[in-house]
């Protein structure tokens, strides 16, 4: 049990790395001449980052039948929303100071932003409903369903890039071919007929990695696997 | 040289870059409190590529009231997509830049076509130091220090026939020292041009120098144009020919997207960019956003475009 949280909590680090980073260039002056469009541009590339590597989860799990992969999906979804939410405040600070009309108008004009607002907001409820509370009352199935909204998050975060690149498309190409990779994965494993699919990995039916506190309480359980 | 005088200062004198960095660090969220003792650490500016002193007379034509952007910031900020189209990519990748010898051709519908040598193009008339607002279509702006003449000087001295209506300009493209057309997301040569009567405008500058000393390749070393009412991607960069042509020449921008960049490219806030509003832009080293002026706040060259619907003519 001990090693298991080690891991996690290295996760963890590892995704406060972009951050501290950040926190780094800014304290040695390296943000550029214009801050604000590199900050901006950052933590856009680390949110959809983040979104590729926790859709990389599932097939990474059955690919290389490593079925714990799903301790970090949650974390690093949750991750991708926070990086995303930086992502979002400095364009309404940094960029639009609070000028809900200023605001508004680039929401319905801009396409980039109107796709990547889509994106942003879609992601809110499933940073929400991440709890095993959550995931307890909208029950495993539900639950499932709803954060599949992840999938069109990816695609407007890959879209939103897209758009607003000037003339070098080779990063959000990138970012496109990831995502549709991941997604073609999934909709082949869906498309294949029930029968032929891989018996479950687990060799026991065991409950999905509950994880204890130190009283022996249970305090954690994982999400459904599936999704 | 002469004995340096108290207004050939470089401009990062003037203006301390530990202030700078302080506005950043604010900027990014480090905790103020942490300010004043890091400052004592703060990293001195970074070397500037190879470049020499180069004196000129202030001119009557220059920008007044602006507070000169900061030298590493303009260095260290550029679009120049033949070195990358990163913002600090250019500052490292033509470092190692060759600019001499250099040749500029002038050529075309003129009477008097003629290679020049970049030493012999800086004679053509006295340097002047001209301090221009300088708007990039991507929203943000910079107030510099450039050095050169106007263009008409060369133009009139070449003597353009009744034909030539256009200024055709082009960069050097060196696959050599530079990327590719795909790594840069744009075909390659960069090509620019301008009506006749543009280029004649005194403002237009062809410009050799800034901040007192000769361009820095990623500033469009050795010569380049720099034209303050229009977007920055019109001012060419790193020109090796100046063609006098009769119909209106192909330009870079307008290639890769027209109803994005238009031919005349006029720094207008009521005109957007289809992707992004243009009523506001950001001084390099300011926290807010300022209003973007027609024209870039030079009404003088508003009689070139007098009964044209500028929305339509972007």
């Amino acid at each position: 049990m001990q090693k298991r949280r080690g891991s996690k909590i290295l996760v963890f680090l590892l995704c406060l790395v972009p951050l501290l980073w950040l926190g780094w260039r800014a304290w040695n002056g390296r943000l550029t001449a214009n801050p604000i469009e590199f900050i901006t541009h950052y933590t856009g590339d680390w949110t959809l980052r983040l979104i590729v590597i926790g859709l990389c989860i599932t097939p990474l799990r059955k690919i290389l039948n490593q079925p714990d992969l799903i301790r970090y999906r949650r974390m690093i979804g949750l991750f991708a929303f926070f990086y995303g939410c930086l992502h979002f405040l400095t364009w309404i600070w940094l960029d639009k100071f609070f000028d809900p009309g200023e605001m508004w108008a680039d929401i319905v004009k801009r396409r980039y932003i109107t796709v990547g607002m889509a994106g942003f907001l879609m992601i809110i409820p499933l940073a929400i409903t991440s709890t095993t509370g959550w995931i307890r009352r909208l029950g495993g199935k539900r639950w499932q369903l709803l954060h599949r909204l992840v999938y069109l998050t990816a695609v407007c975060g890959v879209v939103h890039y897209f758009w607003l690149v000037k003339s070098d498309i080779r990063q959000p190409l990138l970012y496109a071919l990831l995502v549709a990779m991941l997604l073609g994965w999934r909709l082949r494993t869906w498309m294949r007929p029930a029968a032929k699919r891989p018996a479950p990995m687990r060799k026991t039916p065991a409950p999905p990695s509950p994880v204890y506190s130190q009283s022996g309480q249970l305090v954690e359980r994982e999400p459904p696997a599936e999704a | 040289m002469l004995i340096k005088q108290a207004d050939d200062l470089r401009y990062s004198d003037i203006t301390p870059k530990s202030l700078y960095f302080n506005r950043r660090r604010f900027l990014a969220g480090v905790p103020a409190a942490f300010l004043g003792a890091r400052e004592l650490l703060s990293p001195s500016a970074r070397a500037r590529a190879g470049t020499t002193k180069l004196t000129a007379a202030k001119s009557p034509l220059s920008t007044t009231g602006e507070k000169i952007t900061p030298e590493d910031d303009v260095t260290h900020y550029n679009n120049f997509y033949e070195f990358g189209t990163g913002k600090e990519q250019p500052a490292d990748l033509a470092k190692n830049f060759k600019t001499s010898p250099w040749t500029v051709s002038v050529e075309g519908d003129v009477a008097k076509p003629r290679k020049y040598s970049l030493e012999d193009l800086m004679k053509v008339a006295p340097l002047e130091e001209r301090v221009y607002r300088h708007r990039c279509v991507e929203a943000w702006s910079i107030v510099v220090p450039w050095i050169g003449y106007s263009l008409s000087a060369l133009l009139k001295e070449a003597e353009p026939t009744a034909k030539a209506k256009f200024v055709a300009f082009e960069s050097l493209y060196d696959p050599k020292q530079m990327l590719s057309p795909f790594q840069a997301g744009i075909p390659l040569p960069y090509v620019e041009g301008l009506r006749l009567d543009e280029a004649m405008h005194p403002l237009a500058l062809l410009t050799f120098g800034m901040y007192g000393e000769t361009l820095p390749p990623q500033d469009g070393a050795p010569v380049r144009m720099v034209l303050p009412w229009k977007y920055g991607f019109k001012s060419v960069k790193s020109i090796v020919k100046i063609r006098l042509v009769s119909g209106q020449p192909p330009c870079t921008w307008n290639e890769v997207g027209a109803n994005e960049y238009g031919f005349y490219s006029n720094v207008n806030p009521n005109r957007d960019h289809p992707r992004w509003s243009q009523r506001k832009e950001r001084r390099l080293g300011e926290f807010g956003k300022r209003d973007t002026l027609m024209f870039n706040g030079y009404p003088q060259v508003a009689g070139l475009y007098s009964g044209m619907d500028l929305l339509r003519y972007y």
